[in-house]
């Protein structure tokens, strides 16, 4: 089902600028995937070797946190958005 | 001019490496940035003596550090005493403890240390402004080290942070800006706005890798103040968590450079502290998971008071992988360990240094500290800081008249209150 991936500044050279890209998926995992197919490179600056997304590289549906909902198989409904967001590394 | 022993910046995640310029996340990955040192060279060139033979402030350890400059931006942080705590041992039934006093650095906190280190590389980069997000603690001492440096500074509050913190910050003359939210909302405001300001040196964002490693010399120091002996156990408070990693980082280089006595290893324990109302390193700790939850905070501990702490994950791992453990506790408790440690030391901390406190006494109940360790409490920050947070049990036991009847009536001959009035 159609649904939206919000990509964040850094990674929009890989997207032609795009910050929003509309895709396919029922997953989130779908989702980055279907955004890699697109717009090739995307997934090895998401995951790394072992196809784990990387620690610092956050993906939100629908505004929660995929770590604490069902990890990459978090269900995307139709029109809902998937945020990728880079963790804020800062701070005290 | 000192030989330079830092090499580069790192990405803590890959391993890419980058100059060492203001950088603090790795554009491949997103990881954040730490130094890295040519730790045989340092071995080579660093000695005990030649140790103790520099300044009484962080810069005797100038090798270890990530920016090397013969007139370091400092107000002479750093030093501080170790003390042995016998009475507050005996409290909490342990053995051989030392409280390491950070309440007697210039601005009353830890923070002039990483200050110091972060200031110093801005003026070297040439940043006009000194910034940071801050709990309290950092505005201060960033303040107080931009006036020294001539530099100017904006630092950034939450809005409802204790009076004594924000007067600390303003009276240097640097601009107080009061964010209407929390610590997390702070922090994500500056990292937009270090995009916005080039010439904006932020001591924990885009300096954050040189600033961070200003807390090494914590363990520097209690390391050299026990006799180049490690500690067997060390309890750290937990707020972004940068603080307890770089705790684990410097004993690691300490053993790394030979500078430990050679029957010993790093094998230091680190535990955590946090409050009850902001403990999501706690809670992954005690849930055995990986995944740092954020949480709104809610604690009179606003200095560790971080939701959404950065090297959470680092230091649940440095927790784990040395054997210790992550302990939150209640505002009273933090209250009662003030009021503890006050009474049977003579030292007063803040509400942060109540959280350590009180932290180790629930690990020491519960057997996870032992009575055979030799402990190092890290006491982060002045107690005049925070003092509101006392209420009202921290006023006059009784007043009287200016008569001396009514004093002899009011106060017993071993100083006790007899009558309340």
């Amino acid at each position: 089902m159609p649904v939206t991936v919000r990509v964040p500044t850094q990674l929009r050279s890989l997207t032609g600028g795009a910050g929003e890209v509309a895709v396919e998926a029922s997953t989130a995992g779908e989702a980055l995937k279907a955004l890699d197919a697109l717009h090739p490179g995307l997934a090895e600056r998401l995951f790394d070797e072992k196809g784990v997304l990387r620690r610092f590289v956050n993906v939100f549906v629908a505004d929660e946190d995929i770590r604490f909902a069902a990890g990459l198989e978090t269900p995307v409904a139709e029109g809902e958005t998937v945020s990728i967001v880079p963790a804020v590394a800062g701070g005290a | 001019m000192d030989p330079v022993f830092v090499t580069a910046l790192t990405c803590r995640e890959c391993g890419r490496t980058y100059p060492l310029d203001a950088l603090h996340v790795c554009d491949w990955c997103f990881g954040p940035l730490e130094a890295a040192y040519d730790y045989e060279a340092i071995a080579a060139a660093l000695s005990p003596e030649e140790i103790a033979a520099g300044p009484r402030t962080i810069w005797r350890y100038r090798a270890l550090l990530p920016v090397q400059d013969t007139r370091p931006v400092e107000l002479g942080g750093g030093w501080t005493p170790l003390v042995r705590a016998e009475r507050l041992a005996a409290e909490l039934g342990l053995g051989e403890l030392w409280l390491k006093d950070d309440t007697a650095n210039p601005t009353g906190s830890f923070k002039d240390r990483v200050v110091s280190v972060a200031l110093t590389k801005a003026r070297q980069l040439g940043f006009k402004v000194a910034a940071c997000a801050s709990t309290g603690n950092l505005a201060g001492s960033i303040a107080a080290h931009a006036a020294r440096a001539g530099m100017a500074s904006v630092v950034i509050v939450p809005k409802d942070l204790e009076r004594a913190k924000i007067a600390m910050a303003a009276v240097y003359g640097g601009t107080v800006v009061a964010v209407d939210g929390d610590y997390d909302d702070v922090n994500r405001l500056c990292a937009e706005l270090v995009a916005e300001h080039p010439s904006w040196g932020f001591a924990n964002v885009n300096l954050r890798a040189y600033y961070a490693e200003g807390s090494k010399t914590l363990a520097f120091e209690i390391a050299e103040q026990l006799g180049w002996r490690a500690p067997d156990h060390v309890v750290v408070p937990v707020g972004s968590g940068s603080q307890l990693n770089k705790v684990a980082k410097g004993f690691t280089e300490l053993s790394k450079v030979g500078l430990l006595h050679a029957d010993e290893g790093p094998a230091v324990r680190i535990s955590g502290a946090q409050a009850a109302g902001c403990a999501p390193v706690a809670t992954a700790f005690e849930t055995g998971s990986d995944d740092i939850r954020p949480v709104r905070p809610s604690t009179i501990a606003r200095s560790v008071a971080i939701g959404n702490p950065a090297d959470g994950y680092y230091a649940l791992q440095a927790v784990r992988r040395s054997g210790g453990a992550v302990g939150s506790v209640s505002d009273s408790e933090v209250l009662d360990a003030i009021g503890l440690l006050a009474r049977t030391e003579g030292i007063f901390a803040e509400t942060a240094g109540g959280v350590t406190i009180a932290t180790l006494a629930k690990l020491a109940a519960a057997g996870v500290v032992g009575r055979d360790e030799r402990v190092v409490a890290i006491v982060s920050g002045h107690g005049l800081k925070t003092v509101e947070s006392l209420g009202t049990a921290a006023g006059p036991g009784v007043t009287v008249p200016p008569s001396l009847e009514a004093f002899e009536e009011a106060v017993g001959e071993t100083g006790e209150v007899l009558l309340c009035r």
